[in-house]
């Protein structure tokens, strides 16, 4: 079971009560910006009229989590990609590697962490809603099962097929992501990357990792036996010298 | 009598008080990093999370380290005995590169004194996990493959005697560990197959890192002994260096072929015939850094002649920069939607290290036997004849 978000640029208001929610449950400072930062993990962005909310996808195959060297980023079982500030050694290779831009810095700060929207894991491990979720007033926002919610949304579409354009942004990017987006207008034409590959970023470093061992174990033996047949021809070299 | 070889005067020169204010220059931009955070003093965003100490420092930095094991494979895997009296010295280069690779990502890390971290918490998906156990892995194996110079000095020669006799497993260790770091440092790439420009996003990254390296690391050699050369006033070994030049060109031909494959195959040449930001970025990458030298030192005039040699190994180097930066910084400016340039405090930081790696250099080439002139004899160690001080051979 994988839990996620709907979220609907067709029946969003652009009320911005799911921002100011998450700073509230997240306890982050400041205002709520324009953009998101180490501090304002979701905001609603304006595309000349039509909405679009950002906030991290929760990959299903998360390439943060793939690349972070101490495992500070992690996929949990319920779906929630969570961060462990307390294992973080600020490399800021999941920013680099993201490849939906999440992943956000604390550059003003002598001690700094990565923020990132974590989905609430702590009221979802409770089976509770996130609070962007519960606070829609509008349901522009919701929350549940990733199954339930593409067919909710295959629903939507079907009920009014001219307010959608025919797919979810979602469903395949990035091998899928547990937040799934639904609009009236081209996914392009509201900053986000329509063009992601359905393979997932982690598989490509895969290949060569995984092939490490196997080269290391080839390689090693391979040294030694060059230096061992050099060597062995200097001694020869030498032998048949002395003996002339 | 010995007149008194060269390396072990000592002035403080122009260079010298250039480089201690640089020294100090770095001194005060670290305080100002760690008590008022990256932001202040570096140029780098949420849309940009790596700059310069990556894509220099760290990047640059390891792989002009690969002369070392190139050099310590030829003589103790190969047998190549002519090239002995230059592993001291490409060993030390290829130490202090090292050395300052971890400076630098001590100040690039958010919370550097949890660098321990990726021994405790592993995840072997991780390239980075993988380039942060090279680091320490090989930073260690070339402080043991020197280490006998230091004892020689110290005159713990019994040490060094064991240290020596350990060489062979050494140097292997060494050279896999240098090849899965080359190879990884590329493969850190592979994880943006939506962002990296087409003109350098390929499944070969990691070969191609491997390559480059192999050729700039040569041509580090041959700019450290022509610097050092001229520094000490010694001759340039070009009996040794020569030939090297011949590998380089070899090296960087087959590096150029591998990536006009890939610019084909990519069908990014499209970017570089409409002359674009970043077709315009990869030919004076390819032009100056893989054509130019690999022409200038196929032809034996050039080549073996102290200038032309140094010259087409200097362009190999320049390459091999302008590649690594074009990796990290020109080729993810259009997916990042940002143009990144460095800070004056992230510039001089670069060069304040750089400086100090050349005079922690110069320091030991003064007061260690590294140079064939000021190591004691050993009667293992063949000296070619052409190496003798200058002094001496006038």
């Amino acid at each position: 079971m994988t839990v996620g978000l709907l979220y609907d640029s067709t029946r969003c208001i652009s009320c911005n009560a799911c921002t100011a929610a998450c700073k509230e449950e997240n306890k982050l400072p400041g205002v709520v910006e324009d953009h998101t930062t180490a501090y304002t993990w979701t905001i609603v962005e304006d595309h000349g009229g039509t909405p679009m909310r950002k906030l991290c996808m929760h990959c299903l195959v998360p390439t943060c989590a793939s690349v972070c060297p101490v495992g500070a980023l992690k996929k949990t079982a319920e779906g929630p990609v969570v961060y462990d500030s307390e294992k973080c050694m600020g490399c800021r290779y999941c920013m680099m590697a993201c490849p939906f831009d999440v992943p956000k810095y604390q550059w003003d700060r002598a001690v700094p962490i990565v923020g990132k929207c974590i989905m609430c894991y702590s009221k979802v491990k409770e089976g509770q809603s996130t609070a962007c979720a519960s606070v829609c007033p509008v349901g522009a926002t919701v929350f549940g099962e990733r199954n339930n919610l593409i067919m909710d949304a295959r629903e939507r579409m079907r009920a009014k097929p001219s307010a959608y354009v025919d797919s979810i942004y979602g469903i395949r990017e990035a091998g899928g992501t547990g937040v799934l987006l639904l609009a009236g207008v081209p996914f392009a034409t509201l900053g986000l990357n329509a063009s992601i590959s359905e393979e997932p970023p982690p598989m490509r470093t895969w290949q060569v990792l995984s092939k490490l061992p196997d080269f290391v174990a080839v390689w090693g033996v391979s040294l030694y036996a060059i230096h061992w047949i050099t060597s062995r021809r200097d001694d020869v070299a030498k032998h048949e010298g002395s003996e002339r | 009598m010995n007149p008194r070889p060269r390396t072990n005067s000592y002035q403080l020169g122009f260079w010298g008080i250039l480089c201690g204010l640089f020294a100090l220059a770095f001194l005060v931009i670290a305080y100002l990093r760690f008590t008022r955070g990256l932001g202040a003093v570096t140029n780098l965003s949420d849309r940009f999370p790596w700059g310069l100490w990556i894509g220099f420092d760290l990047l640059c930095g390891v792989g002009l380290a690969a002369g070392a094991f190139t050099v310590t494979a030829c003589v103790h895997l190969f047998n190549l005995h002519t090239y002995e009296p230059i592993v001291r010295p490409t060993i030390l280069t290829g130490f202090l590169g090292y050395v300052f690779v971890v400076i630098a990502l001590l100040l690039d890390l958010g919370q550097p004194w949890r660098i321990w971290h990726a021994i405790i918490y592993w995840n072997p998906h991780s390239v980075m996990f993988e380039v942060a156990w090279c680091v320490m892995l090989y930073t260690s194996v070339l402080a043991l493959e020197f280490s006998p110079a230091v004892l020689e000095r110290l005159g713990l020669n019994s040490i060094a005697h064991w240290i020596h006799k350990l060489i062979t497993p050494l140097v292997i260790i060494g050279v896999m560990l240098s090849t899965l770091h080359q190879s990884s440092l590329g493969s850190l790439y592979l994880i943006v197959p939506s962002k990296l420009h087409l003109l350098w996003y390929t499944q070969l990254l990691p070969l191609l890192f491997f390559t480059s390296a192999v050729g700039a690391g040569l041509g580090m050699v041959i700019l450290e002994s022509f610097l050092s050369g001229r520094a000490f006033g010694r001759h340039l070994e070009m009996d040794l260096l020569a030939p090297m030049g011949r590998v380089i060109v070899a090296v960087l031909g087959i590096y150029g072929l591998m990536r006009l494959q890939v610019i084909v195959r990519n069908g990014s040449y499209h970017d570089v015939l409409a002359f674009t930001y970043e077709g315009r970025m990869f030919l004076l990458e390819f032009t100056v850094g893989v054509l130019a030298p690999v022409i200038l030192l196929s032809i034996n005039k050039v080549r073996e002649n102290p200038t032309g040699l140094v010259a087409g190994a200097f362009l190999s180097v320049l390459g091999f920069v302008m590649n690594r930066l074009n990796v990290s910084v020109t080729g993810m400016e259009r997916a990042a939607g940002a143009h990144y340039m460095p800070s004056v405090m992230e510039i001089t930081v670069s060069i304040a290290l750089v400086g100090i790696a050349m005079a922690v250099f110069a320091l030991a080439a003064r007061y260690l036997p590294i140079f064939p002139e000021t190591a004691q004899p050993q009667p293992a160690r063949r000296t070619s004849p052409r190496l003798v001080p200058l002094e001496e051979a006038e």
